[in-house]
């Protein structure tokens, strides 16, 4: 979705989402680097997803009744014990927010971690065998670049509207070609150099060279890929719920929230607010993360 | 008064002997790839959205029966027409080679929900989002290139570190949050133009604005990068070294090759821009293609959703296309062929 994707351009296979090695090593010396800045954009973003993944850990378990209703508290202003009030429903905002938070964020991760897994399978899969599995699973993926991920998550909506599986196969199928794409480019690169080449020499299995030459290659590039795969997940399904097609109401969910408090902005401005902004903190945490090695 | 030197020969082909530069192959790549492309999106969605209408809840000839004469008129021999009419009672292969056969030639059929034909609606829609799309692209392109070149002529001053915010801030910022802070700024409380619609005067000014400051901000981003890594090369340091002037240094040598990635960009920004057009389109009620997507979806009238998200992923297709021969016409150095 359109948190933008790292500069992966996708209509080039070779093209590497980061060149983490910048600075050549001199044959002597040091390399005369400044010394090393201190990544503040990174360790804002770290702080700010603990806090994030604590809320949605420890949240749930304070505020446990995120659905009951109570009419006589309808949108009643911020108090010390409810810190966001009560919705047009009498409902616990921070209890709905909290749940939100922990949705939002699970889901996140599950995606990524399908996704992850199936593309690198299938790009190291395509880089090791070549020849027609390679041509087969390259057909296949050019398919997917021509659908934006949106639209992929919409199809598996029509399937059966507001179920959460289709919303986690959707993103899942929407986010899987980009580490596919990666991952066989540079694993290509690797399997093709004389390191390689002197490790077969030597008989090392695939083992040593899964761990030894490509791991160390592909890591940084996963990593930061994750951090900015959640941060799609995230936004694709707030919304989804948004434009009316995902999750269904009296589920708590980021866009819902939105959606649910947006004629009340007038009234109760501090219901809108709230998950507008753990929404932004949300993906600003996950954007910045590893937003130095996107830049370069 | 020694002889003027011979003039020298033109530069010898021998120069570029390792390489081959061929502008019809390069194109021809290109035209293949994209065409192959095209046909397989087509394929693969043709046989999605029949999958889901054959698993579809209740009886699909009953649904298009009372998408043509009412819910109250249907009965079993209405239906029964129906299926006899759109071979319904034939194997399901049979079915899915009569689909894609239809959509081939451009009929998708008659909407479950409405009745009326796909294909008439959906020129409509496309046509309403060109128009948008078009705007905020343009819109985009501008705005990030100035504020781009701007913040790379004063790296690490206050205008650079003041568009790194500024861009990482539109980065996380969803489409749809944006749209409404703009609703609510400028149409509820200013009162300057109105929220949503189509067709009076000022409509497309909001939807074309949120889809622009989110394209803008990855705009400059990329502009500045290109720019101050341009500004740093030899042939620029060369280029002011012999007394050019400095509008002429940005003109001649700066813009120019900064213009290739810039519209190499384009074709990653064409997948963000279709589905903003989606968000963007529902919230302000826009009637092109992403809202008539997101209804069909709701409303599970598939034939209309596989004619958009056929029309979104060709526009992709296309786009892209022109993107890469863009970037051929622009940069010898893509046609060499290994």
């Amino acid at each position: 979705m359109s948190t933008t994707p790292p500069n992966v351009d996708h209509t080039n296979a070779e093209s590497p989402v980061t060149t983490a090695h910048s600075q050549p090593t001199p044959l002597w010396g040091t390399t005369g680097q400044a010394p090393r800045r201190i990544p503040w954009a990174r360790l804002a973003s770290t702080g700010l997803l603990t806090a994030l993944a604590l809320f949605a850990l420890i949240g749930p378990l304070i505020w446990r009744q995120y659905t009951s209703q109570d009419l006589s508290q309808f949108l009643q202003p911020p108090s010390l014990a409810e810190p966001f009030g009560h919705d047009h429903l009498g409902r616990s905002v921070i209890a709905r927010l909290a749940h939100a938070t922990r949705l939002s964020l699970g889901l996140a991760i599950v995606c990524v971690a399908t996704a992850a897994t199936t593309g690198v399978a299938l790009g190291l899969l395509a880089a090791w065998r070549r020849g027609w599995v390679d041509q087969m699973l390259l057909g296949i993926s050019e398919i997917f670049l021509a659908l934006p991920a949106l639209l992929i998550v919409l199809i598996f909506a029509a399937l059966a509207s507001g179920e959460m599986w289709t919303i986690y196969i959707g993103i899942a199928l929407a986010l899987w070609v980009e580490y596919f794409r990666v991952v066989r480019a540079r694993s290509v690169s690797v399997l093709t150099s004389p390191a390689i080449e002197a490790a077969n020499l030597l008989r090392l299995g695939p083992a040593h060279m899964l761990r030894r030459h490509l791991w160390p290659e592909l890591a940084p590039v996963l990593l930061t890929m994750a951090s900015l795969g959640m941060a799609t997940a995230v936004l694709a399904m707030s919304t989804l719920s948004y434009v009316g097609v995902g999750l269904k109401p009296p589920t708590a969910e980021l866009g819902l929230l939105i959606t649910e408090s947006l004629p009340y902005y007038h009234e109760a401005p501090w219901m809108v607010t709230a998950p507008i902004v753990v929404l932004l903190l949300l993906l600003a945490g996950l954007l910045g993360l590893r937003a130095q090695e996107v830049r370069r | 008064m020694a002889p003027l030197p011979a003039p020298s020969p033109p530069r010898s082909p021998a120069a570029r002997t390792d390489h081959d530069y061929s502008l019809a192959r390069a194109v021809g790549k290109v035209l293949i790839r994209r065409a192959a492309q095209a046909v397989s999106v087509t394929f693969a969605v043709t046989v999605t959205c029949f999958v889901i209408v054959q698993h579809l809840p209740g009886d699909i000839a009953f649904r298009i029966a009372a998408g043509r004469y009412g819910y109250d008129k249907v009965d079993a021999s209405a239906a029964a027409e129906v299926r006899a009419e759109l071979n319904l009672d034939t194997p399901a292969w049979q079915q899915l080679g009569g689909w894609i056969a239809d959509a081939l030639r451009l009929d998708f059929g008659a909407s479950l929900v409405t009745g009326a034909s796909v294909t008439d609606e959906l020129a409509h829609h496309l046509s309403a989002t060109v128009h948008l799309a078009a705007v905020a692209l343009l819109l985009s392109v501008t705005l990030g290139t100035v504020i781009g070149l701007l913040a790379a002529r004063s790296r690490g001053g206050v205008l650079d570190r003041l568009t790194d915010a500024w861009v990482a801030l539109v980065r996380a910022l969803p489409p749809f949050v944006l749209g409404l802070v703009l609703i609510i700024v400028f149409s509820v409380q200013l009162g300057w133009v109105p929220a949503a619609g189509h067709g009076e005067r000022g409509n497309i000014v909001l939807p074309a604005l949120t889809l622009a400051v989110g394209l803008s901000g990855l705009f400059a981003r990329v502009t500045r990068d290109t720019v101050a890594q341009i500004l740093e090369s030899e042939h620029v340091h060369f280029a002011r070294t012999k007394g050019l002037a400095g509008h002429i240094v940005l003109a001649r040598h700066v813009l120019r090759n900064a213009g290739v990635t810039l519209v190499a960009y384009i074709g990653v920004q064409v997948l963000i821009l279709v589905e903003g057009v989606v968000v963007v389109e529902s919230l302000f009620a826009w009637p092109g293609l992403g809202h008539a997507l997101v209804h069909a979806v709701f409303w599970r009238d598939i034939p209309s959703m596989q004619a958009t998200v056929l029309a979104l992923a060709l526009i992709v297709v296309v786009v892209s296309t022109l993107v890469d021969l863009a970037v051929l016409a622009l940069d010898p150095r893509t046609r060499e062929m290994q």
